[in-house]
């Protein structure tokens, strides 16, 4: 503990040594290999949403906001490259959008004392921050999805789903596997029946998978896909004819990406969200006024109000609001990485923040605390209209099985405590 | 004029013989190695250990494994990736202490070994398995080999992912090296020092390189390439084929092995088997040692520093420098790194060590060649 503060110090020195009045927030895309479908919108979004800030406010507190982009093709060795090449820099929030990359990057940041954002992905028990002081996964996690999806088809079964037959098709990889744990504790709490159907990196072969499924005629197919694997996994589905109604992705499988290659056979696909969709949001206003407009769009400008590009306008905003946070909690503009921590530590998003920058309705109020890092875990489900090529909410915002998934983040993290030696905060 | 043997006498046999008998490779070597060993870990940051010479370091150890595997003794393997896999999770399963289960019952559970025999065990383990895929190798030869190494890779990746006591039941299915200490210093985890791992690693590869060159000159090495050129003519010289390839395979895995285990231990700290060990792994290495030099160690050294430094100095060249898109740099290093590959196999198809053979050639008659 003794050198990991030393080492916080230490980092927090190098930080505000130099005087070069920026806030540098490090963008770990991959715009390249097989998930690069999912990384182009991600990477877009999030770029844009720091030039409508440098654009439209003059950066945050007066300071501007230096993106520092850095290629990872998904890949865990170059994401760690990124990292030591970018730390240095002073970078103060990473979101690299991989759940291997984020495991590779929990014990990093943690020993830097950098804080580290993964929104809907990662390690779920980072939810628990009393074990995991550097990492937030707010505003909801695999878990809370898992959850999610279920209730949804609690409430359009009448509350019953006893001896349904659910499959879970997934990528074979940390990612994929994060809900199975909670999926079986439902499964058992519900009475379904929970079968399982990995799928190996990157996707492109599923015929087995979907073999089984069209045998099986599982009530409901879950999926936790990614990349190429999704427009696979959705042209197989469609393939063997099975109703798009009842497959039901995470929201990393819900893109416009993902069922625009399959055409009309791909109507009525749905998928869960963490963050409203659609391009009904004041700020593409700006957007289209101080980036669009002004030909400062990232990349080739065309991912625009689909899912994951707002999902990354909802993560800037969130990175936006906890810097304000911080600047406000320590009266400094150009604040060090230490500081960023607490300003996500003690980060609350109320509706009128949410008014003020033009996102409303994109994502629940919430605080987060010493203990909790891990938000509200509210999700909402959308299906996708083939015909208009618009993804619509069909659900309210509903939180998940929080006494299934307490219970789960609480084990999961005292664990990790145990494992790794780490001393419980918030006391 | 400076590389010559001219007025250097051996009056041993033991100098005679020895690794570098010319004077002035026998400097440059140590010269080489105070750098690497003194002055290095003194300059090194986080970001040089981690990005470059930790990776160098490793793959470096696991290109020399493959080319005493195929370079000396001619038996392709596509299964690098996959013994890397078995280093990595046995050196896991040993630092965290082996349990051992039967009929449901925890048996016994083995003390949690110190990484540094954590990381040799890896090597072990590995060179058992090594031994077991190897055994097709006496039947069956070349390409067909090679599909049946290649059945290796899948068959050891798809184990690790669907056996949980591999990875101690997570649920991510993931394994994470705990912090380890060696002596009071940290080797594994966030925390440890950047020298630290560097030294750590330096130390397996400089022994394993010592291990194999005089491996390779001494009487194995030569009834490995003895198999390697004619293998029916050195059976009928008294090579044995069945001792010949198992200990290639045996010695080939046991130094896979170690680069597997340091490769997940020291330098990724978490790795997930189907991303970290998949097939580009085993095609890699096999490219490390195919443009470094095939049957040369020092061929295996450049192999790897050309493939693990190239990528990042042409990011740093066109990301920091130019200030190109980061997509555009990362399709244009595939782009480069494959024309080199390409380049390189027509101009030099013996890889860089034959230019180093080459370069000495020409010192050796400079000034005055005839």
């Amino acid at each position: 503990m003794k050198l990991k503060l030393a080492t916080m110090a230490v980092a927090g020195l190098m930080a505000a040594g130099p005087v070069l009045a920026d806030l540098v927030m490090p963008s770990l895309s991959f715009r390249t290999g097989p998930y690069a479908v999912g990384g182009i919108p991600l990477a877009d979004g999030y770029a844009d949403y720091f030039t409508l800030v440098n654009e439209r406010d003059g950066g945050i507190g007066g300071v501007p906001v230096r993106v520092l982009e850095c290629e990872t093709a998904y890949n865990t060795e170059k994401g760690v490259e990124c990292y030591e090449a970018t730390k240095g820099e002073g970078s103060l929030l990473y979101q690299p959008f991989s759940t291997g990359i984020t495991y590779q990057l929990i014990p990093k940041v943690t020993a830097d004392g950098i804080a580290l954002h993964t929104m809907g992905y990662g390690r779920t028990s980072a939810a628990n921050g009393k074990v995991f002081s550097n990492v937030f996964n707010f505003p909801a996690n695999y878990w809370d999805a898992a959850s999610v999806a279920i209730n949804y088809l609690l409430d359009e079964n009448g509350g019953d789903i006893k001896g349904r037959k659910i499959a879970l098709v997934y990528h074979n990889s940390a990612y994929g596997k994060e809900p199975i744990r909670t999926l079986e504790t439902l499964a058992e709490k519900h009475g379904f029946e929970l079968s399982l159907l990995p799928v190996d990196h990157p996707g492109q072969e599923q015929k087995s998978q979907w073999l089984q499924i069209r045998r099986e005629k599982p009530d409901t197919v879950l999926m936790w896909g990614w990349g190429v694997m999704n427009q696979v996994a959705i042209q197989e589905a469609a393939n063997i004819r099975y109703p798009m109604e009842n497959f039901i992705g995470v929201w990393w499988s819900g893109a416009e990406a993902d069922v625009i290659p399959v055409g009309a056979a791909a109507n009525g696909y749905k998928a869960l969200t963490m963050n409203g969709v659609g391009k009904n949001f004041p700020i593409y206003d700006d957007l289209q006024k101080y980036v669009y407009d002004a030909g400062k769009s990232a990349g080739a400008g065309d991912q625009s109000g689909t899912v994951l590009y707002s999902r990354t306008i909802y993560a800037g905003f969130l990175a936006h609001m906890a810097i304000l946070k911080a600047q406000e909690m320590h009266g400094v503009a150009d604040i060090t990485q230490a500081m960023m921590v607490d300003g996500m530590e003690n980060l609350v998003i109320t509706n009128e923040m949410m008014e003020k920058y033009g996102v409303t309705g994109m994502g629940p109020e919430f605080a987060v605390s010493c203990e909790n890092h891990g938000g509200p875990g509210l999700g909402a489900v959308t299906q996708w209209d083939a015909a208009a090529g618009v993804w619509n909410q069909i659900s309210e915002f509903k939180a998940s099985d929080k006494e299934v998934i307490d219970a789960l983040i609480e084990e999961d993290s005292m664990a990790f405590a145990a494992e790794n030696n780490i001393d419980l905060r918030c006391n | 004029m400076f590389y010559r043997e001219a007025g250097d006498f051996s009056t041993t046999y033991a100098e005679d013989q020895q690794t570098f008998p010319i004077k002035f490779d026998r400097y440059r070597y140590y010269l080489v190695l105070f750098i690497a060993i003194v002055v290095v870990p003194f300059v090194v940051n986080d970001y040089w250990v981690n990005s470059l010479l930790l990776p160098f370091l490793i793959y470096a150890i696991a290109a020399i494994g493959l080319n005493i595997l195929v370079g000396y003794c001619g038996q392709v393997s596509l299964g690098t990736g996959g013994f890397m896999a078995v280093g990595a999770y046995s050196c896991y399963k040993f630092m965290t202490g082996v349990d051992i289960w039967w009929g449901g019952e925890l048996l016994f559970r083995l003390p949690e070994f110190n990484i540094f025999f954590s990381v040799i065990m890896g090597g072990v383990m590995t060179a058992l398995v090594g031994v077991l895929f190897g055994l097709p190798s006496l039947r069956i030869k070349g390409f067909y080999l090679a599909v049946a190494t290649l059945a290796a890779q899948f068959f050891l990746v798809w184990l690790f992912n669907r056996v949980s006591w591999f990875y101690n039941y997570s649920a991510s299915g993931q394994i994470n090296a705990p912090e380890r200490d060696l002596m009071g210093i940290l080797i594994t985890g966030p925390s440890t020092e950047p020298w630290a791992a560097y030294l750590f690693c330096l130390f397996f590869t400089i022994v394993c390189a010592v291990i194999a060159r005089n491996l390779t000159r001494g009487a194995s090495g030569r009834k490995w390439m003895a198999i390697r050129d004619m293998d029916i003519a050195a059976e009928i010289i008294g090579v044995n084929p069945l001792k010949a390839k198992l200990t290639a395979f045996a010695v080939s895995s046991f130094f896979v092995g170690i680069s597997g285990a340091l490769f997940f231990s020291v330098y990724l700290g978490a790795v997930e088997v189907g991303e970290a060990f998949g097939i580009t792994k085993s095609f890699l290495v096999l490219f490390m040692i195919i443009i470094g030099g095939l049957g040369s160690i020092f061929g295996s050294f450049a192999g790897a520093a050309f493939l693990v430094l190239l990528p990042v100095a042409l990011k740093v060249v066109g990301v920091d420098w130019l200030g190109w898109p980061t997509d555009i740099v990362a399709h244009l290093q595939l782009v480069i790194v494959g024309g080199l590959i390409v380049i390189f196999l027509i101009a030099e198809p013996h890889g860089i060590a034959q230019l180093w053979r080459v370069a000495k050639e020409k010192l050796r008659l400079w000034p005055f060649p005839h």
